[in-house]
C-alpha cells in the first residue's frame, strides 16, 4: 500500500475549511448588502423627512406625506394578534403530536398536515379570506355592533394566525419529543399523572425551545404580506380598533410599489422596507436574550 | 409468620404478543433488601417495573397475574397510589434538571399538587436528605440545581426524592451501574441503612453487589424465576444448575 501523501492531504484540508468560511461570510455580506441597499435608496427620505417619518400619523402620498406610525401600528397590531390566535392551537398540537401520539398513522397524517399548511401559497390564503372568513367576520361584526366591513385587522390577523401554526408546532413537537425519557419516567415513578409530567417537566425542560418556535412564528408574522394585504383593508389611517382595516408594513409596500410615481414616494416606501427588517430584527435580538435567560 | 410486604402470584408481563416474565410467584418479606439478578434479557427490570406498574406506560406492554402490596392487588388500585407507594429509582441518576436540590427532593409533593407549609417542606427536605446520605454535602447549597451534583449525590438525591413520599418499597433499577466505584460503596452502604424504614427491591446484574447488599436474592433467567431464596443459601448452595452456572460464571 502506498502512503498518502501528508502534504496534500493537509492541503486538501485547508481547501476544505476555506470553502466553508466563504461560504459562510458570504451569507454575511449578503445580509449586509441587503441593508445597505435599503439604506442607500431610502436616504432621500430620511434626509426629507428625518424623525417624522417614524412619528408622522398620515400616509397621503398625493401630498407628499409620508408617516409610517399607522402601519408600525398595523404590523405589530396583526402579527400579535395572530401570534395570541395561534399560540393554543400550535402548543397543543405540540405536545399531541411530541408526548401523546408521537407514532403511527394519525401523527404522520397530521405532520404532513401542518407542513401542508405551511406550503400553501400565501395569495390562496388571500383568496380563502376573502371568499369564506370576510363573510364570517361581517356577520360576527353587525352582531356585536361595529361597522360590518368584513375586512381588516381581526381578518389579517386570524389568516396569519392559521399560516404561523406550523412553525410554532414543528419546533415545538420536536422540542417535546426530545425530552428524555428517563425524566419523564422519574416523574410518572413520583405518582405523576401525564398532565402533571407535562407541566412539571416536559414544559419546563422544553420552555427555551417552544419559545424559539413562537419567535418563529412571529416572525414570519411580521413579514407576511399577499394574504395580509388581500384582507386588511388597506386603508392608512391608525386603526382605532381589532376591526378596523388598516395596513401593515408589508402590505403597503406590495400595494404602493408599482404606483409610486415620484421618487420620495419610492424613497418612503423603501425606508418602509428598512423599518420592517429593522423591526424583525429588534424583535428576533429580544427573543434571544429572552431564550437564552430560560437557559441560566 | 408477618405477612409479606409483596406478593407476586402467577405473574406474567408481555410486550406486546412477547412474553417476558413468565409467571413468577415470589414473595418480598418487610424490611429486607431483596436483589433481583439475572443475565440481560432475562426480564429483571420488567419485573420491578411492574411492580409499580411503570412497565404500562410503554405501548403494547401488558401484564396479567397479581402483585400484592400488603395484600391488596396493585393492579386494581389507581396507578398513582401504587407509584407513591413504591418509590423507585433508575438507572441514571434523573434529578430534574430545572429543579433546585431542595425542589428536586419535594418534587413528588410538587408534582401531585400537595400544598405544604415551608416548615413541612423544610422538614421533609431535611430528613430525606439525610436519610439517603447527602445532606451534610448538601445543606449549604440547596437551592443550587441538582444537575450541578456529582453521579453518585445525584443518584443518592433521586434516592432521597424517592423517599420523601414515604413510600413503603423501594424499588432499585441497577441504580449504581452508572456510577464510579466510590459512589456505587457509598449507596450500597446506604442501603444497609434504608433497610431500617424501607423494603428495597434492587435489580442488579452484578453478582457481588447481589452477594454483598441483599438478604434474599431471586434468580432469573429467560423470563422465569429460576431460584429464590436467603442469598447465603443462594450463592453457596444453589439448587437449581442454572443458578449454579450463572453464579460461577459460566455463562453472563
Amino acid at each position: 500500500m502506498r502512503q498518502k501523501d501528508p502534504g496534500l492531504q493537509v492541503k486538501y484540508e485547508m481547501l476544505f475549511s476555506r470553502t466553508l468560511v466563504i461560504t459562510a461570510l458570504l451569507i454575511l455580506i449578503l445580509v449586509i448588502g441587503l441593508f445597505l441597499t435599503l439604506l442607500l435608496e431610502s436616504l432621500p427620505s430620511i434626509q426629507h423627512l428625518g424623525f417624522g417619518f417614524l412619528f408622522g400619523k398620515t400616509w397621503d402620498p398625493v401630498s407628499n406625506v409620508y408617516g409610517a406610525y399607522p402601519f408600525l401600528v398595523g404590523t405589530l397590531l396583526t402579527s400579535f394578534l395572530a401570534l395570541i390566535i395561534s399560540i393554543p392551537f400550535s402548543m397543543a398540537i405540540a405536545i399531541f403530536l411530541g408526548e401523546y401520539q408521537p407514532t403511527g398513522a394519525l401523527s404522520a397524517f397530521l405532520k404532513n398536515i401542518i407542513e401542508l399548511i405551511a406550503a400553501v401559497p400565501s395569495v390562496i390564503y388571500g383568496f380563502w379570506g376573502l371568499i369564506v372568513l370576510v363573510p364570517l367576520v361581517r356577520s360576527l361584526e353587525s352582531k356585536i355592533g361595529v361597522v360590518p366591513y368584513g375586512i381588516g385587522i381581526f381578518t389579517a390577523s386570524i389568516i396569519l394566525a392559521i399560516m404561523i401554526i406550523p412553525y410554532a408546532a414543528s419546533l415545538g413537537r420536536e422540542m417535546i419529543s426530545m425530552v428524555p425519557a428517563q425524566l419523564k419516567e422519574g416523574a410518572y415513578s413520583l405518582g405523576a399523572t401525564r398532565y402533571e409530567v407535562i407541566k412539571a417537566v416536559i414544559i419546563p425542560y422544553t420552555k427555551s425551545g417552544l419559545f424559539a418556535g413562537i419567535l418563529l412564528s412571529l416572525g414570519r408574522a411580521l413579514g407576511e404580506t399577499m394574504a395580509v394585504t388581500m384582507v386588511i383593508g388597506n386603508s392608512s389611517i391608525i386603526p382605532t380598533n381589532i376591526f378596523a382595516p388598516g395596513n401593515t408594513m408589508a402590505s403597503v409596500i406590495a400595494n404602493e410599489f408599482t404606483e409610486a410615481d415620484r421618487s420620495l414616494y419610492l424613497s418612503a416606501l423603501i425606508e418602509l422596507g428598512m423599518l420592517l427588517f429593522l423591526v424583525t430584527v429588534v424583535i428576533n435580538v429580544i427573543g434571544k436574550r429572552i431564550i437564552k435567560g430560560f437557559n441560566t | 409468620m408477618e405477612s409479606p410486604i409483596l406478593n407476586s402470584q402467577n405473574f406474567n408481563a408481555y410486550f406486546g404478543n412477547n412474553h417476558v416474565v413468565k409467571n413468577v410467584s415470589m414473595e418480598i418479606p418487610r424490611n429486607n433488601v431483596v436483589a433481583v439478578m439475572g443475565p440481560s434479557g432475562c426480564g429483571k427490570t420488567t419485573f420491578l417495573r411492574c411492580i409499580n406498574r411503570m412497565h404500562e406506560l410503554i405501548a403494547g406492554a401488558t401484564t396479567s397475574g397479581i402483585i400484592e402490596l400488603n395484600e391488596e392487588n396493585v393492579y386494581d388500585m389507581h396507578a398513582i397510589y401504587v407509584r407513591q407507594k413504591i418509590g423507585m429509582v433508575f438507572q441514571r441518576p434523573n434529578p430534574f434538571p430545572n429543579l433546585s436540590i431542595y425542589d428536586n427532593t419535594i418534587a413528588g409533593y410538587k408534582l401531585n399538587g400537595i400544598k405544604l407549609s415551608k416548615s413541612e417542606k423544610d422538614g421533609i427536605v431535611e430528613s430525606s436528605l439525610k436519610k439517603a446520605a447527602l445532606w451534610k454535602e448538601v445543606k449549604d447549597s440547596l437551592h443550587k440545581k441538582g444537575t450541578f451534583l456529582s453521579g453518585g449525590q445525584q443518584q443518592r438525591l433521586c434516592i432521597a426524592r424517592a423517599i420523601a413520599m414515604q413510600p413503603e418499597i423501594l424499588l432499585l433499577d441497577e441504580p449504581t451501574s452508572a456510577l464510579d466505584p466510590i459512589s456505587t460503596a457509598s449507596i450500597e452502604e446506604l442501603l444497609h441503612e434504608l433497610k431500617k424504614n424501607f423494603t428495597l427491591v434492587i435489580v442488579t446484574h452484578n453478582m457481588q453487589q447481589a452477594a454483598r447488599v441483599s438478604d434474599k436474592t431471586a434468580f432469573f433467567y429467560m423470563g422465569e424465576l429460576v431460584e429464590y431464596d436467603d442469598t447465603k443459601q443462594m450463592f453457596t448452595n444453589p439448587t437449581d444448575t442454572r443458578t449454579q452456572n450463572y453464579i460461577t460464571g459460566r455463562f453472563s
